[in-house]
């Protein structure tokens, strides 16, 4: 299937996105406090966006925004217009809150439609979706893209590598939707039981949700026999479907007609040149129920316009994620920010705020350890004591990330100081 | 009658008891029993030292995590059967041990059990009256 809109001349894509951007300008003025305060701070009105390049003088909006106005004073209709409510990692032990009116599901299932399109993938494909279902927006986006493209949706969350397998033969399902790395792990999984994957039906691979290499695609795609495609997205801004890769696989398609892109530069705010790395900064052209101006995704990226020499999309560009402006991890898919891991912490008496966090990858898989030094006032002599610490610290670290976590017990100092200020994190993936 | 011990917790890594011995050694200080135990990650060593405060002192300096505590000594014949008739007299007076450790006191010609338990004062008391030969702290320090 062939959208259009991937292929509008510049000009008038430039069009579509201000006539959109200045009725979203309108609604948040008139429905969210913190967009009204923003315009009226800068002293302007929504009418007077009168090219895109205007909307840099509004501030960004970022988590701590969202986490400001929690759980639901950035919504921007009523909540009897709401369908659907997600989340992401906030800084803190509470989520990102964002919403979905019927529209914005539309707009998700079509954005998300186009990216399994953008790939390769039609009505005719099985998708094995093995993204997590829940609060993060990883499975239900997948699984909204397949009702749109018409392709047979196998809604098989995350994790199950075993039935996972079964049901890839069983089922001759032909593309796969997870984490990159999750692909690599289950590839081995499949080895170790005897399943040679080159046997299997896959033939698209669509992975994101974690930063990867090409390194890894040239892994992946040996493993599986299959092409392998990067996609992104976030929750703030619509879930996955943001951008992806075409057969080009050299950048990610963003569709530009929802999702409008600047690179900026973090330390100064000012645009970067085309082609230059800076922080991914996206405004929702169309979203209803949490509609964002100048959403500051962290990611650094950089971006190309102009006509895609692989696929003749005219959507612009941008790199794979480089790295981020801040120090959340993602760790098997899910976002972690060491300021979480410090929450939990502080709420348990015993423990004093000094942790670490060790990010290695064990074979395909993301291991994340917590070290937590022991201090004097908590030092039991008694091993039954540190032992039933560690492993509530364990419990409770668990329950607000979702992923399972290793926690140790250090010796203090042992964790190593930097200019005065604790290097809360050492990752040491290869990626 | 009570025994200062010293905890220290350590991380499982090659070296680091050879780091408290050689803190011990410079201030020269004489380890009269010792015990450690150990989980996957770490472990806690347990001393009875000669000089309980300059140990504790030094260690701290070194930037070892530290807990003092009490616990009690008593000597029993070095014998078969020694270490059974203390514990029987534990458990009939039910008093109940947390841990213990033992070492040979030479000058004494007899074994020292250093046992932890809940109450040591309390324990002391009711250990006393029931026969049981308690050390003081500076028979233990001294010798």
């Amino acid at each position: 299937m062939k959208y259009k809109v991937e292929y509008l001349d510049p000009e008038d894509l430039r069009k579509l996105q201000l006539d959109r951007l200045r009725n979203k300008a309108l609604q948040v003025y008139n429905n969210v406090s913190y967009y009204r305060d923003a315009f009226d701070r800068a002293r302007i009105k929504p009418d007077d966006l009168q090219t895109l390049d205007d909307l840099r003088i509004l501030p960004l909006t970022d988590k701590e925004t969202l986490r400001a106005y929690y759980p639901f004073g950035m919504f921007a209709v009523p909540m009897s217009l709401i369908k659907e409510i997600h989340g992401s990692s906030g800084t803190t032990g509470k989520p990102t809150v964002v919403a979905y009116t019927d529209n914005d599901i539309k707009v998700w299932s079509e954005v998300m439609a186009r990216s399994i399109a953008c790939t390769g993938g039609t009505y005719l494909d099985i998708i094995q979706n093995a993204y997590g279902y829940g609060l993060f927006t990883g499975g239900l986006g997948v699984h909204y893209g397949s009702l749109e493209l018409g392709s047979a949706v196998v809604p098989l969350s995350s994790g199950g590598s075993k039935r996972q397998l079964q049901l890839m033969q069983d089922f001759k399902t032909t593309i796969l939707t997870c984490t990159p790395s999750y692909s690599i792990y289950l590839a081995e999984y499949a080895e170790s039981l005897g399943i040679d994957p080159h046997e299997t039906s896959i033939r698209i691979g669509i992975l994101g949700a974690e930063p990867w290499s090409d390194a890894m695609r040239k892994q992946i795609e040996a493993v599986w026999n299959i092409k392998a495609y990067d996609i992104y997205g976030l929750s703030e801004i619509i879930g996955p479907g943001v951008a992806v890769e075409c057969e080009g696989q050299d950048g990610l398609h963003v569709w530009a007609d929802h999702f409008l892109p600047e690179i900026i530069d973090p330390e100064t705010g000012k645009p970067v040149p085309e082609g230059q790395d800076g922080m991914l900064v996206i405004t929702t052209l169309t979203k209803e129920a949490t509609p964002f101006l100048r959403y500051a995704t962290k990611d650094i990226v950089s971006m190309t316009t102009g006509k895609c020499p692989a696929c003749g999309r005219t959507m612009p560009r941008i790199s794979r994620i480089k790295g981020r402006t801040d120090d959340m991890l993602i760790i098997r898919g899910i976002n972690v920010f060491p300021s979480q891991i410090e929450s939990v912490l502080l709420e348990i008496e015993e423990t004093e705020p000094h942790y670490q966090l060790v990010v290695t990858r064990e074979g395909a898989l993301d291991e994340l350890e917590v070290q937590v030094e022991v201090d004097e006032k908590f030092f039991s002599d008694e091993i039954k004591v540190l032992e039933s610490l560690e492993k509530r610290i364990k419990r409770e670290i668990e329950s607000l990330l979702s992923i399972a976590v290793k926690v140790k017990l250090v010796e203090p100092r042992t964790i190593t100081r930097s200019e005065g200020k604790a290097k809360r994190v050492i990752d040491n993936r290869q990626i | 009658m009570q025994v200062k011990q010293i905890s220290i917790f350590v991380e499982n890594r090659a070296g680091r008891l050879e780091e408290i011995s050689g803190v011990l050694e410079k201030e020269n200080i004489n380890i009269r029993a010792l015990s450690l135990a150990d989980t996957s990650d770490f472990g806690i060593i347990r001393l009875i030292v000669n000089k309980p405060d300059a140990a504790v002192t030094a260690l701290r300096e070194a930037g070892f995590t530290i807990r003092e505590s009490n616990v009690i000594a008593c000597a029993i014949e070095d014998k078969p059967g020694g270490l059974h008739r203390l514990l029987k007299l534990f458990a009939d007076l039910d008093v109940s041990i947390e841990y213990m450790y033992s070492f040979f006191e030479r000058h004494l010609e007899k074994a020292v059990i250093i046992i932890r338990v809940e109450d040591p004062e309390e324990a002391i008391q009711i250990l006393r009256k029931g026969g049981a030969e308690l050390l003081k702290a500076e028979q233990i320090y001294a010798a």
